[in-house]
């Protein structure tokens, strides 16, 4: 490896360090991506941060199920079928038969993948007895934000290449969570091999996958190197290596792709964007990012118990304005609660018209021809959903103050916001939020739910009809049967407005020229398979 | 010396508690909670919560919280990060010799390109040259960092492709740490260019970082120059026909010297702890960074190991520093 390295380097001289695709030409391919940041560590499933996701299960790691590159959309990864029991509580999952793990200086796998390294992978996150459960400070976040240790009942080995996990409750998304990155299988027979060893820390800072790349070197804030796994169930990558350069700045990185010092990089600075697009060594990708940023009404606190009011003080928002001073173009106007990348979208929704008149009349008609006084909570952190709070919260209230409604501004440190919102204190508030798995589930019962209300569901909103729509969704497995219902289920949201859905941010991706078959991920993940480097 | 040496580490001591004092009850007066911070949107149950307070530590009363800390100090356990698990020290330790390098080169370079301008300067007093390097040091004490260190990439990365955009090391060398100096570590490794690579990288951070020390250490050799030169024993010298150059170099200098090496010492704990700016531009994988990351996540045990190694360095500097003092000016150690 050492030696590949050595022939692709650049050679002696100022010039030529900066050069990149000449010499890698000659011999390796060499994909170069310029990350953001660094790892927290190499297994996914302690970690909640893109960043560590991007480094680890994107490369390094296959789930039972996957999500299609570029899409939300489920299809077979390490299970090949899975089939669910008629009552919805139990999936059992047929695995891949000789899918290799990795060797490493560590470790040499003696057996192919099998139900072992399955059970291994959940059995760890969910049992509290487990050997390995408290290895590496052992909080499983995402198992626990997606309530599995409450849905998941019983995960049983049939046979070397079944398990089934029986659950509490039937559960249509479980199937999404399967693709989520926590999810991401490890092997149980390196495991064992690193317990006997005393050195069980190691499964989780010198990952073995299934994967399509393999970890080389790790060093922290400079670089991450992987080289294809040759062996990989789905073919060997198109490129050899894969070198992450981290590099928190987001101008700097810009810098870097002109030099041709790197071939990707993410979240580019808005500012650039115009000159990346005049860029002629620059592909500039976008596409309509997994979230949704929006003003909530506290539903329970008067005057926002009249869906009238909300309705009217929807109408006086300027949405235009806001797409362009606060995300400065990144974004496109949002009329449903879940963003157009996932399925079940209702296209027919008809969202509030922005009129100031007709707001006012609404107003009056609700009871309240002078207007009110209430406030708007502005979050005090920076979010993909929403750039600038602070600037969103002032266009809304000059919009408001146009129909007569004065709104102060409030805002607290961000764990404070996020624990006063939960308990109901705001008049109105600005969230959103980022998908976790694709499912309609995810945004419609997390932020909207009966459920939810004290808890994620900061509008305290409950509605009889929605939450009857959405709940049925969860227990049917027909994904055409869940789309009708989700479907009727914005349509309810739009009517009643328990929210002024503001923006779906768009996400850009800029990438060299000589990349191809580059896709953005709708989960804001970097995926180099499938990515090509022309000559 | 025995004597002066062991008074100034008499002092050390108390500076270092308060130092841990400051930093583990300052750190928890910030507001937001590591646990609500790290949930996020996502939100955590209230038996979770109570599980992670627990897990953490955090249950304990903060005075207990404190001395078990201190206990784990003083056996050389800063704790391990709440991020990324590992141990405060190792990580403290990967990253800590990129921020000496790049301090070092820093240092070496505002005092290769400050001292000779403020000796001109001095010399040439109340000349053109006197206001044009005043003028260059002035400018180069008020630019900001982040602006500066982007023009420069700008022009010598980007439009010149003379230097690197960023990093240590070209990404095509493949090179394991053994001392963590990359300078070191790419003559060890023998492999051709990588040592030439490294230089390359270290060029435009250099500069970035140090151009204020450079501005500082030139105002300051000027004005500590002409306050000696203007002496009685300079007159004395020059009447008795010594060469200029000697006058300067020998008798001015060396004198003119002491409150110049003070800033110098101050200096090397402002770029230790200041690299921060320069270390995000450049993506040098130092301390600086390190700690600023820390504390957006609420880090403590990272905040507060990674604080108290800094403090400790710039301590100890500052002790190198006094006992220079002394080898220059023997009437300093042998004062009280």
């Amino acid at each position: 490896m050492k030696a590949n390295f050595v022939k692709a380097a650049l050679g002696a001289g100022l010039l030529a360090a900066t050069a990149l695709a000449a010499p890698t030409a000659a011999s390796a391919k060499t994909l170069v991506y310029c990350s953001e940041g660094s790892p927290e560590g190499f297994n996914p499933s302690l970690y909640t941060s893109g960043t560590t996701f991007d480094a680890s299960s994107r490369q390094v790691f296959n789930r039972l199920v996957q999500f299609k590159r570029g899409t939300t959309t489920i299809v077979p990864g390490l299970a090949t079928s899975w089939d669910v029991s008629a009552d919805g509580t139990e999936y059992t999952f047929n695995l891949r038969k000789g899918v290799k793990f990795q060797t490493t200086d560590a470790f040499t796998p003696t057996r192919d993948f099998d139900a072992d390294d399955v059970v291994f992978t959940f059995m760890r996150q969910w049992d509290k007895n487990h050997p390995y459960h408290a290895v590496s400070g052992g909080s499983y976040e995402y198992f626990n934000a997606m309530s599995m240790p409450d849905l998941v009942k019983d995960i049983v080995k049939v046979d070397d290449y079944t398990v089934k996990f029986v659950l509490n409750r039937p559960e249509a998304p479980f199937i999404a969570n399967m693709a989520m990155d926590f999810a991401s299988i490890l092997s149980g027979e390196y495991a064992d091999k690193m317990m006997e060893a005393g050195t069980p820390e190691d499964v989780d800072l010198n990952p073995v996958g299934t994967g399509p790349f393999q970890l080389v070197q790790y060093q922290k804030d400079a670089v991450i190197r992987y080289k294809a796994f040759p062996e990989y169930w789905e073919g060997k990558a198109a490129i050899d290596n894969l070198i992450f350069a981290i590099t928190p700045d987001s101008t700097v990185r810009y810098q870097k792709l002109k030099a041709g010092e790197c071939h990707v990089m993410p979240y580019p600075n808005p500012a650039d964007l115009p000159a990346m697009e005049a860029d002629k060594d620059v592909n500039l990708m976008s596409q309509e990012g997994l979230n949704v940023g929006y003003l909530g009404y506290n539903t329970q606190k008067e005057p926002f118990t009249n869906p009238k009011v909300r309705k009217a003080l929807n109408m006086a928002i300027n949405k235009a304005a806001i797409i362009e001073g606060v995300y400065q173009g990144a974004g496109s106007a949002a009329k449903n609660p879940i963003p157009p990348t996932i399925w079940s979208y209702n296209n027919d929704t008809v969202d509030d018209p922005y009129d100031p008149k007709a707001a006012k009349a609404m107003l009056a008609e609700a009871g309240f021809p002078e207007g009110f006084t209430t406030d708007i909570w502005a979050m005090p952190v920076q979010r993909p959903y929403n750039p600038n709070a602070r600037r969103m919260a002032e266009l809304i209230q000059a919009d408001w103050a146009a129909i007569g409604v004065k709104a102060e501004i409030v805002s607290y440190e961000w764990g404070e916001y996020l624990e006063r919102t939960k308990k109901g204190e705001q008049g109105t508030f600005m969230l959103g939020w980022t998908g976790d798995n694709g499912d309609p589930d995810n945004f419609l019962a997390v932020l909207l739910g009966c459920d939810a209300v004290g808890g994620s569901n900061r509008a305290q909103w409950c509605n009889e009809e929605f939450d009857n729509l959405i709940q049925q969704a969860k227990t049917t497995a027909d994904v055409l049967e869940r789309t009708r219902l989700y479907e009727e289920a914005q349509l309810v949201f739009k009517r009643e407005a328990p929210w002024a859905t503001i923006a779906h941010s768009i996400v850009f991706e800029p990438i060299r020229n000589e990349v191809v078959d580059y896709k953005i991920d709708p989960f804001g993940g970097h995926i180099f398979y499938g990515v090509d480097i022309k000559e | 010396m025995l004597g002066f040496l062991l008074r100034r580490l008499g002092d050390i001591i108390p500076t270092f508690f308060g130092v841990t004092i400051l930093v583990f009850f300052l750190i928890r007066l910030i507001p937001g909670d590591p646990i609500l911070m790290m949930a996020g949107e996502r939100g955590v149950d209230a038996v979770r919560y109570a599980e992670l307070k627990a897990q953490y530590g955090f249950d304990q009363p903060i005075i207990v919280q404190y001395f078990n800390y201190l206990l784990g100090v003083f056996q050389g356990d800063l704790g391990k990060s709440f991020v990324t698990k590992r141990p405060v020290f190792d990580e403290f330790m990967t990253l800590f010799p990129a921020t000496v390098e790049l301090s070092l080169m820093g240092i070496l370079f505002a005092v290769c390109i400050g001292l000779p301008l403020g000796v001109i300067a001095a010399i040439k007093r109340g000349t053109i040259i006197d206001h044009l390097t005043m003028s260059i040091s002035l400018t180069g004490y008020s630019m900001p960092i982040f602006w500066w260190a982007l023009l420069l990439i700008m022009f010598f990365s980007t439009t010149l492709g003379w230097t690197p955009v960023s990093g240590r090391l070209s990404v095509f060398y493949y090179i394991e740490p053994t001392t963590g100096f990359m300078l070191i570590d790419t003559l060890l490794s023998g492999e051709k260019g990588a040592f030439t690579s490294a230089l390359s990288h270290l060029v435009l951070p250099t500069i970035a970082l140090g151009t204020i020390p450079m501005a500082v250490i030139a105002r300051m050799t000027r004005s500590s120059m002409l306050e000696v030169l203007g002496e009685e024993y300079i007159r004395v010298a020059r009447a008795k026909g010594l060469a200029p150059i000697r006058v300067v170099m020998v008798h001015a200098l060396r004198n003119a010297l002491i409150p110049v090496i003070t800033v110098i010492g101050l200096q090397v704990g402002v770029l230790l702890a200041g690299a921060i700016l320069t270390e995000t531009i450049f993506s040098w994988p130092g301390i600086g960074k390190w700690i600023v990351e820390a504390l957006n996540r609420r880090d403590y045990p990272t905040i507060q190991g990674g604080i108290l190694m800094i403090a400790f360095l710039v301590m100890s500097v500052n002790l190198i520093v006094d006992l220079l003092y002394g080898v220059i000016n023997p009437r300093i150690r042998h004062k009280r």
